[in-house]
């Protein structure tokens, strides 16, 4: 249980400290420069300090702390995926989320609501069941069941057979959750800083130093700093880091929009999810309706939001609560998302020795944050990816060895 | 919403068409004699690039005919609508 409220309530020391230092000069080298400060490139920092012992460590960004995607996605947890390689490393990440408040003493809002993804044509009835099997082989808690049952779980959900979609099943997913998105870069940022990293904000990369094959210095628009090894964990601007380092990545830059309703008193208990409609809801701690559908169909580095995005979204969502047809959104917006042929991430080795590769993070990163930053620092510090990442490898591609992630959201499969 | 000159039909709605992908990717003359990365690098890798970026879209509600569109992935703009088969050109690099 983290305390870390209560001890300040009974603290002397009003105002708290400032949890965060600020910026400092960047020295001459580092063990490990990570290129993003986004949740995944913080965590990884926050383990390496932690579990690994390496502290000489700067994260730099070329804006602010964890003000990409970690702030733009729809903070939605589970490890429902269709793939065992996927289940496997989404189960570990749910596992980490689970504790990761204590981990920090520092509350990350952490919501177990359980999660539907309804099924309405007997296609995906199929498709539920398969994901089902797979999840139960690999321990992970899903079930196949009829609306009966989501009526109780999500009583406010048009379950009438006299709508163009009629639900006929959902894959329910007891351990989806939803979290605090901001608060769990925060926690890790404060756990790394308090070990002795480096944050490095305001700070562009501008190209890598390779020698032998090796990078040996990052440069940056505050001078250049010499390293050990390279993390890039830089999201929807993985395809031009990985150009400054000369290697090229199958991924592909599109928006993925989203949008929040006004506050409502809670109703709504489980993440709902329809993979046909496109759409999916849940209910923030807030009261907030956050909403999100499908990838926009072409690349684009931009991050606005779109009328007919908005349209294409409700007319559905529209269909599955009707009743929100009175209800205001407040905000609205986008996030740039690396798209991979195969809808799994792309981590581990590349082209260059000691630099490391954390991208492909479409629309299921910010599900990823703990499990990423793990593994990845274990990767950093071994000089080896482990077992749980090797599927994920970008050498896949020319083996011709993909992982169909058929479980993914916000894309057509 | 962007307008879109379809080359047949004149402009129109963004949500007549499809975009599918990158144009002027070719595809390699002699698919057996090349290694297994050439041909990955043909099928997957992609230069993602931000800003000029040329691709085929196909007015799939009109005429249903395919054409080359480069748009600037900052802007959202389209700097030239082209033929397929002609070549890129008229600036913007490779």
């Amino acid at each position: 249980m983290p305390l870390g409220l209560l001890k300040y309530g009974f603290s002397k020391r009003h105002p708290a400290p400032r949890a965060l230092p600020p910026r400092p000069d960047l020295k001459d080298s580092y063990d490990v420069v990570i290129v993003g400060g986004g949740g995944h490139g913080l965590a990884a920092a926050y383990y390496l300090s932690k579990y690994h012992g390496i502290t000489n460590i700067a994260v730099i960004d070329k804006g602010y702390l964890a003000g990409g995607n970690t702030a733009r996605n729809t903070a939605i947890i589970r490890s429902n995926y269709l793939t065992p390689e996927g289940v496997r490393f989404y189960d570990e990440s749910v596992r980490l989320y689970q504790g990761l408040s204590n981990e920090f003493d520092f509350n990350i809002l952490y919501s177990e609501r359980g999660h539907l993804t309804l099924a309405h044509t007997d296609a995906s009835l199929r498709t539920m069941r398969w994901r089902a099997e797979v999840n139960q082989h690999c321990g992970v808690d899903s079930e196949l069941i009829f609306p009966d049952e989501i009526a109780k779980l999500a009583p406010s959900l048009n379950l009438s057979r006299d709508v163009r979609h009629p639900i006929l099943g959902a894959l329910h997913h007891k351990p989806g959750a939803i979290a605090r998105h901001d608060a769990v870069a925060w926690g890790y940022a404060i756990g790394a800083a308090s070990r002795g990293v480096e944050l490095h904000t305001r700070t562009e990369v501008t190209g890598f130093g390779i020698e032998g094959g090796a990078v040996t210095s990052v440069v940056t628009d505050r001078g250049t700093v010499r390293c050990g090894a390279v993390l890039q964990a830089v999201a929807g601007s993985s395809s031009r880091v990985a150009a400054l380092a000369g290697f090229k990545l199958p991924i592909r830059t599109v928006p993925l929009q989203a949008c929040v309703s006004q506050p409502l008193k809670p109703f709504l208990d489980p993440i709902v999810v329809s993979g046909s409609l496109h759409c999916y809801i849940s209910q923030s701690s807030r009261g907030e309706l956050v909403m999100g559908g499908s990838v926009d169909p072409y690349s684009l580095y931009q991050q606005r939001s779109t009328l007919d995005f908005k349209e294409g979204l409700m007319a559905n969502m529209l269909e599955l609560f009707p009743f929100l047809s009175g209800v205001k959104l407040l905000r609205q917006w986008a996030g740039i998302a690396d798209m991979t042929p195969d809808f799994s991430p792309v981590m581990g080795e590349t082209p260059i020795r000691n630099y490391w590769l954390d991208s492909g993070w479409g629309t299921w990163g910010f599900k990823a944050t703990p499990v990423c930053g793990k593994r990845m620092a274990e990767t950093i510090a071994i000089g080896k990816a482990p077992d749980i990442l090797d599927p994920f490898r970008l050498d896949r591609f020319e083996r011709f060895d993909l992982v169909g992630e058929g479980g993914a959201a916000s894309v057509g499969h | 919403m962007l307008q879109i000159a379809c080359p047949h039909c004149g402009p129109r709605d963004e949500n007549e068409f499809s975009c599918g992908g990158e144009a002027h990717i070719a595809r390699p003359k002699q698919p057996d004699a090349i290694s297994d990365a050439e041909w990955a690098d043909y099928l997957f890798m992609r230069t993602n690039p931000k800003g000029a970026l040329a691709e085929r879209w196909c007015h799939t509600v009109g005429c249903r005919r395919w054409f080359n569109v480069e748009r600037d992935t900052v802007t959202h703009t389209i700097l030239r609508v082209y033929a397929m088969g002609a070549p890129r050109g008229g600036g913007g690099g490779a």
